[in-house]
């Protein structure tokens, strides 16, 4: 289980634009930084993220090896409805973790 | 890099404009560049950005991310961090419901830190 | 006649002006913004496992407030020991002595963040080393250090941040090398290290056997660039390129 951190709103007013900050530990490890020895390190990277609202996917992204380690994606949800706020993230080496945060919508 | 974005684009009209990336000219270190890619799009069911996708010219790999996104996000901004791996050229895509493609090319000068680990 | 007094009070004000900078200075404004958000601070994921760390562990003896203001008095003398003790040393030794555990290996993550955490507490407080006379003969060997020459490019520390600071060496601006965050994240890294890690990648720089993780060298250094640093706020987590 990866360290992973949502920074979201807790209460929104219904319509608002809120921002969803997205944080978690991994390495993205590019596949193309020498082991020393003369191999490569293997790749292990997150390869997608999934935001669903209620059960609904609101956001998705695929990710390359580009991105940083401890990826940060940021992105925008409109406050519809109080509901729970998922992040799904995958990647190689089957790795799959979900974290959720509770929004409360007036 | 014009390979991919030609992929991502297909026959769609691609235009300059409407898309602000946001990124640093000169870069501390390459390992983790703070990026923002904002759209102009209403983002609503009738008119909005469907995905927003990276590329760069000269890391081992051109695509960095491709994000998905609809009418339900609000605001078509995202932001992330990039490894690069030199000074170079990067291009942000956004593909709209209704089937145009808009770019912005942005260079940018990598420097790297001096006393690395061994 | 206020007005010439003003001035010169300005005057003398202006002469006596802090010559000392963080390396937050010298950083270009996209890296700044990574460390004055918290949410966007990749060491956050450090900082809130340190957190939970603490409140599972450490909470038998320490309350989190009373950790305010500890980061600023360490290397610290350890009466056991007889010696000066960094702050992870300090809470390593916390885990053998009362908690009845095995001490933490070198940039153990768990141990990292328990450091950053505690360190945090203590952000935006100056550094404020103890007048404790026992600490002195350390730090002049911690002086010593900084002035001496090392490696094959027969570089002292002094060399390069103290009468080059501000220069530039390959293309990067030369801090002068307080170490005010640590645990810092590094982009370099991509990761949390502590000051030791930096300090053998700066060793490994000019080409000279970086010294051991938890050596006495290391610990008589980071006494003396505290000192150096003296009255520098605290900014840990820091964020460096």
């Amino acid at each position: 289980m990866a360290r992973a951190l949502i920074f979201a709103p807790k209460t929104a007013a219904r319509g608002d634009v809120i921002e969803i900050r997205t944080l978690i530990a991994h390495p993205m490890e590019s596949g193309q930084r020498s082991d020393g020895q003369g191999g490569l390190v293997a790749r292990d990277i997150l390869r997608k993220l999934e935001c669903r609202y209620d059960g609904v996917l609101v956001f998705s992204a695929e990710l390359f090896a580009a991105i940083a380690a401890n990826p940060l994606v940021s992105f925008n949800t409109v406050a519809t409805a109080s509901g729970t706020i998922s992040i799904t993230w995958s990647g190689d080496n089957g790795f799959a973790q979900t974290e959720s945060v509770m929004l409360t919508v007036s | 890099m014009q390979a991919a974005i030609a992929a991502f684009v297909g026959n769609a009209p691609l235009r300059d404009g409407r898309v602000a990336f946001g990124i640093a000219p000169l870069v501390d270190n390459g390992n983790a560049v703070p990026m923002t890619v904002r759209v102009d799009s209403p983002m609503t069911e009738a008119e909005h950005v469907r995905s927003i996708a990276l590329f760069n010219e000269l890391n081992p790999n051109t695509e960095m991310a491709v994000f998905h996104l609809g009418p339900r996000c609000g605001r078509a901004v995202v932001s992330t961090r990039v490894r690069l791996a030199t000074s170079q050229r990067l291009v942000a895509l956004a593909k709209m419901n209704d089937g145009t493609c808009w770019q912005h090319a942005v260079d940018v000068i990598v420097t790297l830190a001096a006393c690395i680990e061994s | 006649m206020k007005t010439p007094v003003f001035a010169f009070a300005l005057l003398v004000a202006a002469a006596h002006a802090d010559p000392r900078r963080s390396g937050f200075d010298d950083m270009s404004a996209s890296t700044q913004a990574l460390q004055r958000d918290d949410t966007l601070n990749p060491a956050l994921l450090w900082l809130k496992d340190g957190e939970q760390r603490f409140t599972s562990l450490c909470v038998r003896c320490h309350q989190p407030q009373a950790m305010r203001g500890v980061a600023t008095r360490y290397p610290a003398f350890d009466s056991r020991l007889k010696r000066p003790v960094t702050l992870g040393e300090r809470i390593n030794l916390c885990r053998t002595r009362y908690l009845e555990s095995k001490a933490w290996g070198a940039e153990n993550e768990e141990w990292l963040g328990l450091e950053t955490f505690v360190a945090n507490a203590s952000r935006g407080l100056p550094l404020a080393p103890p007048a404790d006379q026992r600490l002195a003969p350390f730090r002049e060997q911690g002086r010593q250090l900084f002035v001496q020459r090392l490696g094959q490019l027969d570089f002292s520390c002094a060399q390069c941040h103290d009468q080059n600071a501000g220069g530039r060496l390959a293309g990067s601006l030369i801090p002068q090398a307080h170490p005010t965050g640590y645990p810092i994240y590094r982009l370099e890294w991509q990761g949390l290290g502590s000051l030791q890690r930096r300090l053998r990648n700066c060793m490994a720089g000019v080409r000279a056997e970086p010294f051991a993780y938890g050596s006495a060298e290391f610990v008589a250094l980071e006494l003396y660039l505290m000192q150096r640093a003296a009255g520098m706020a605290i900014e840990t987590p820091a964020v460096r390129p």
